[in-house]
């Protein structure tokens, strides 16, 4: 790791000044950035510790009805808050469905948003990586690429998103507070992370020197709470990023899907919204039926990046899947394997 | 720019000099205070053998800056036992097998004290288990930490039953 100067700011004005100069990086839960600083991925030259910045972990439900989360906030204490646990089932379990419980533990909102991918090609920084050194090619082109992008992929990069958190946000149209030098603005989660096209190393939106200060979910997004949840799977039953996942919320009317939200995780650089297959969705009776060709409708533009056309396929059956159980309704309480398939049918155990 | 820090570490406090920014609590417990119990396996938050609890929270050791915890109360496992006396957690251990080479130990120790305090688990394995996904064991001896982690739990809930014992 690369020495570097460390600054505690007392104030967020304070911290955007001292995040001004080129090669500061902001410090918060450290979980992603100190991993990448050890592995001689990221060598910023200033930590400015926010971690402790006044009023910025606080979880609030407004008088409109929609929720600001500050980006400060704990993973493990957002997926803990009772209120929020029962509005947003399908968050939640995204974020249970995520890391470790000591990660948990340390891993903020904002930096959740804010994660790296895990191509195994941008940590080795033997390889050849765009994301990581502008210009240098991506070796995971032709490497061991099973888990790479089937969406939104270019000839630069065929990275995906790691979070979990991030694609339910994505399904309900959350808005992450952003601020900067300039005073602050807000971009929704959905357009946070940019596609590779031909400029991979950039992840996100943010400016050099903008910091995420809170997320937000509108008040409509919370309808969705009796029929949401998320979906994963993954090459191991637990601690483990998505091959494919899938966050589904319906509200059903009279026996009928009155609005649909469906988002995919591991299949792009950032979470993928299925509009088209909403879309397909509203007004159909909640069954398989109605899933199956809004699932194919979800994946249409789908093409493999390499070993990985497998993901196509896998990712219109974890839609069904995930829309299946969403119809069925939300459990009380969140699966012991949260998010797994292995713990879809009530009564089944994986482990006897 | 001061790198000095203070610590309660196992109920003492600690005035540390950091000669460096980059030091972690893992190094800083292990190479400063000489207290080794926590194991430092992949030093990338992938293992679990470096969990310590932080504030009671339990967490990776080695994703944590020294300096960014300037003023935390920390325990390793050298500060769970009451002199003689093993932790609840640390007896179940020994009765239930759940070890064999031992290494990975004191980090699946402290993140089931932290995971009991959480109070998410209930009595369900399978809850156990997904709580304790964060703490591998190369030698396998799962089996025998999830009853030890469901027999401390039960230990802890009903202390006046299991002194009686």
């Amino acid at each position: 790791m690369k020495r570097f100067d460390y600054v505690r700011p007392n104030t967020l004005t304070e911290a955007i000044s001292a995040a001004a100069e080129p090669g500061a990086a902001y410090l918060a839960g450290g979980t992603n950035l100190l991993d990448l600083m050890k592995g001689g991925i990221a060598h910023p030259t200033r930590l400015v510790d926010v971690s402790r910045l006044p009023g910025l972990d606080r979880i609030e439900r407004q008088a409109d009805g929609s929720w600001r989360i500050g980006a400060l906030v704990r993973n493990a204490d957002l997926a803990q808050d009772p209120d929020f646990v029962k509005a947003f089932p399908a968050i939640v379990e995204a974020l249970l469905s995520g890391a470790s419980g000591q990660l948990r533990n340390a891993a903020t909102v904002g930096g959740n948003l804010l994660q790296r991918t895990r191509c195994s090609y941008f940590y080795d920084p033997a390889s050849a990586c765009n994301k990581r050194t502008v210009g240098s090619g991506c070796d995971a082109r032709e490497g061991d690429n099973r888990l790479h992008a089937i969406l939104g992929w270019s000839d630069s990069c065929i990275a995906t998103h790691p979070s979990d958190f991030c694609v339910p946000l994505t399904g309900f149209d959350a808005i992450v507070e952003i601020a900067g030098k300039n005073g602050s603005r807000e971009v929704t989660v959905e357009a946070l992370h940019p596609l590779p096209g031909t400029t991979p190393e950039r992840d996100s939106v943010l400016a050099p020197g903008e910091l995420i200060t809170a997320l937000r979910l509108p008040a409509t997004a919370s309808t969705f709470a009796g029929h949401a949840r998320y979906l994963k799977v993954r090459d191991r039953t637990s601690y483990a990023f998505a091959l494919v996942s899938a966050a589904a919320g319906l509200v059903i009317e009279n026996g009928t899907v009155k609005e649909a939200r469906l988002a995919l995780g591991g299949i792009a650089a950032k979470p993928w919204r299925a509009r088209s297959a909403e879309a397909m969705l509203a007004g159909a009776r909640p069954e398989r039926a109605a899933f199956e060709p809004a699932a194919r409708a979800a994946l249409t533009e789908a093409k493999p990046s390499g070993d990985n056309a497998f993901k196509i396929e896998l990712a219109e059956r974890v839609i069904v899947r995930a829309l299946m159980l969403a119809a069925a309704g939300t459990p009380d309480r969140v699966p012991a394997l949260p998010a797994s398939p292995f713990s879809s049918h009530a009564g089944a155990a994986l482990h006897a | 720019m001061t790198l000095s820090i203070s610590l309660t570490v196992n109920g003492e406090r600690r005035d540390i000099v950091l000669d460096d920014p980059r030091v972690t609590l893992l190094d800083l417990l292990r190479e400063r205070l000489d207290l080794t119990g926590t194991k430092k396996g992949c030093d990338r938050g992938q293992c679990g053998a470096c969990t310590i609890l932080v504030d009671g929270r339990r967490i990776n050791a080695c994703l944590a800056l020294a300096l960014s915890h300037d003023g935390a109360t920390i325990t390793t496992i050298e500060g769970v036992a009451q002199g003689d006396r093993l932790h609840p957690v640390q007896a179940a251990f020994i009765a239930h097998d759940a070890l064999q080479c031992g290494f990975c130990t004191p980090g699946q120790i402290m993140s089931a004290i932290g995971l009991i305090t959480e109070g998410q688990a209930g009595d369900d394995p399978e809850r156990v288990r997904e709580a304790m996904s964060g703490n591998l064991c190369r030698c396998g001896a799962y089996a025998g930490i999830t009853e030890a982690v469901l027999e401390a739990q039960a230990q802890l809930a009903a202390p006046k039953t299991e002194r009686a014992a």
